[in-house]
């Protein structure tokens, strides 16, 4: 008990100071609004966005958009997935693959690929179509890039023991390469998941149809900014929910 | 003793890169040696001499440049688990997988079945004193340990051969003689053939019936010793006037490739190879 007490208070205590820091903002964005010194329009007062927040929350109108949203992350996920682990497994099965490619791949990671949204639109339209192709495209990176990273750096000293028991190449793919590759791998997923949501959710309030991002952008163009700002916090609250699924499981994958 | 030739090695050399070329190194010169079967083979030598080369070449880990190594009459063209059994220096335990389930795999890998593999994992923990650690993870134990796990995955494989790369040379003095007492007494109830490669003279004169001392780079057997004593050597042996007088012939013999072996090393700007 007591070895445990210690790590807890103090998780404890930095939750409460990160709590009285976003109770000191909300303050803050309370007394700018109510004292009138930023226009509603810019900024409406929280009590107003709450109120929206539960309308929206209440008549489940978000139903549609969220549903959209969560589909072209699926699928775009899913298609990055398959692309980047079966890509990555490939190319780290030659030490010469590896050298020619991992630069390569490094280099593309680096570009903002949100620069292509343009032409993702001329090719597959405003629809979800660019959207599943641009998640796909910006989170296929990572995950190649890290499952190279599992696969490739094996300690060869497991190759060699487990050569010398017998493994057969199934085996040896089995119970040596795969669960030494897989907490890298894990990790390139939880990457790539993060950047495919966030690319999707700004493409939608870019070039698209519908979608949460899209919701956003139409309630901000029709000036009703209490419900923009209530639809904003929705999305934020959805993806600080997801990521933290996706956390939690990568942690137990590397458990 | 039976005088059986477990392991013939003839002419075996060995080279890493090509001739010429930077990282040029010959690592052996023709080496010829029998291992009896049953008995307990040390190879000692200078940093670099070529000892751990010559293992690899044995349990078919690596293709000698020239010669050849039979096992039982069978040449070694590649890895035989049915005959061959390794224990590492560095820590070939999958550090994923418990200690009963890196037994488990190994005799997996081998073909054992099952029920015959659920029988033999329990009495190879025994055998080393690692029953209450089954179900840990190498992480979780220390050095000496892990080495215990790694002869019990080796032994459950139930070869005839058995080759150790410095299984203690990442250890403490003490707890390598610890492990150097239980594995005398372990290996004198088993009829196995054990090659174990060490830098340390009292672990060859302690564990071996014969040592194998090697010279400097490009290494070759320069002599062999016979140590007299029967399996299970106590700790008695190590304080008595004979164990004092083989390891004083072994360190004559090695003094001086070593003092070659160091100054080959200081020639070539670089650390000694292992």
């Amino acid at each position: 008990m007591t070895p445990r007490a210690a790590p807890d208070r103090s998780r404890w205590a930095s939750r409460a100071v990160q709590a009285l820091f976003l109770g000191a903002l909300l303050s803050f964005w309370y007394f700018l609004t109510a004292s009138g010194r930023v226009s509603a329009i810019l900024l409406p007062d929280p009590v107003s966005v709450f109120h929206e927040l539960s309308d929206v929350l209440w008549t489940g109108e978000f139903v549609g958009d969220l549903l959209v949203t969560l589909t072209e992350l699926a699928v775009a996920f899913a298609i990055s997935m398959v692309l980047g682990v079966v890509t990555g497994y490939l190319i780290s099965r030659s030490s010469y693959l590896i050298t020619v490619f991992e630069p390569l791949l490094a280099g593309a990671y680096a570009i903002p690929i949100i620069l292509f949204l343009p032409l993702y639109v001329l090719l597959f339209g405003l629809g979800p179509l660019s959207k599943f192709m641009l998640g796909a495209t910006i989170a296929f990176f990572p995950i190649a890039m890290n499952t190279i990273a599992g696969f490739g750096y094996v300690d060869k000293i497991f190759i060699t023991s487990a050569r010398s028991m017998g493994a057969s190449n199934y085996q040896l793919f089995r119970y040596v390469l795969l669960p030494a590759a897989f907490p890298v791998i894990v990790t390139g997923l939880r990457m790539g998941f993060t950047v495919a949501l966030l690319a999707i959710l700004g493409s939608e309030t870019i070039a698209s149809l519908a979608g949460l991002g899209h919701h956003i952008v139409h309630l901000s163009e029709s000036m009703d900014m209490a419900r923009m700002f209530a639809y904003i916090t929705f999305a934020v609250a959805i993806a600080a929910f997801l990521n933290a699924v996706v956390s939690k499981l990568e942690e137990r994958g590397k458990s | 003793m039976t005088g059986e030739i477990a392991v013939r090695i003839r002419g075996v050399s060995h080279q890493f890169g090509e001739e010429g070329g930077t990282r040029f190194v010959r690592a052996l010169r023709d080496t010829s040696l029998d291992i009896k079967r049953g008995e307990l083979l040390c190879l000692i030598g200078p940093s670099g001499c070529g000892k751990s080369t010559l293992l690899s070449i044995m349990g078919g880990l690596m293709e000698p440049s020239s010669g050849t190594v039979e096992i039982g009459r069978q040449p070694v063209r590649g890895p035989m688990p049915k005959e061959i059994a390794f224990v590492f220096q560095e820590n070939a335990l999958f550090p994923w997988s418990t200690v009963r389930e890196n037994i488990d795999l190994g005799m997996m890998f081998q073909g054992v079945r099952k029920a015959e593999r659920e029988k033999r994992a329990p009495q190879c923990l025994a055998a080393v004193g690692l029953s209450d650690f089954a179900d840990y993870y190498p992480g979780q134990l220390s050095g000496g340990m892990r080495q215990r796990a790694a002869l019990a995955r080796a032994l459950s494989l139930e070869t005839g051969i058995l080759l150790m790369d410095e299984p203690f040379g990442a250890l403490d003095e003490q707890t390598r003689m610890v492990l150097g007492e239980d594995l005398s007494v372990l290996l004198s109830r088993s009829d196995k053939t054990i090659v174990f490669v060490t830098h340390s003279l009292g672990e060859a004169v302690f564990l071996a019936d014969r040592v194998a001392v090697f010279s400097a780079r490009p290494g070759s057997i320069k002599e062999i010793i016979e140590i007299d004593e029967p399996h299970p050597r106590n700790p008695d042996f190590i304080t008595s006037e004979k164990f004092t007088r083989v390891r004083n012939q072994l360190y004559g013999l090695l003094h001086d490739e070593i003092r070659k072996a160091v100054s080959q090393s200081a020639m070539r700007g670089e650390a000694a190879q292992p």
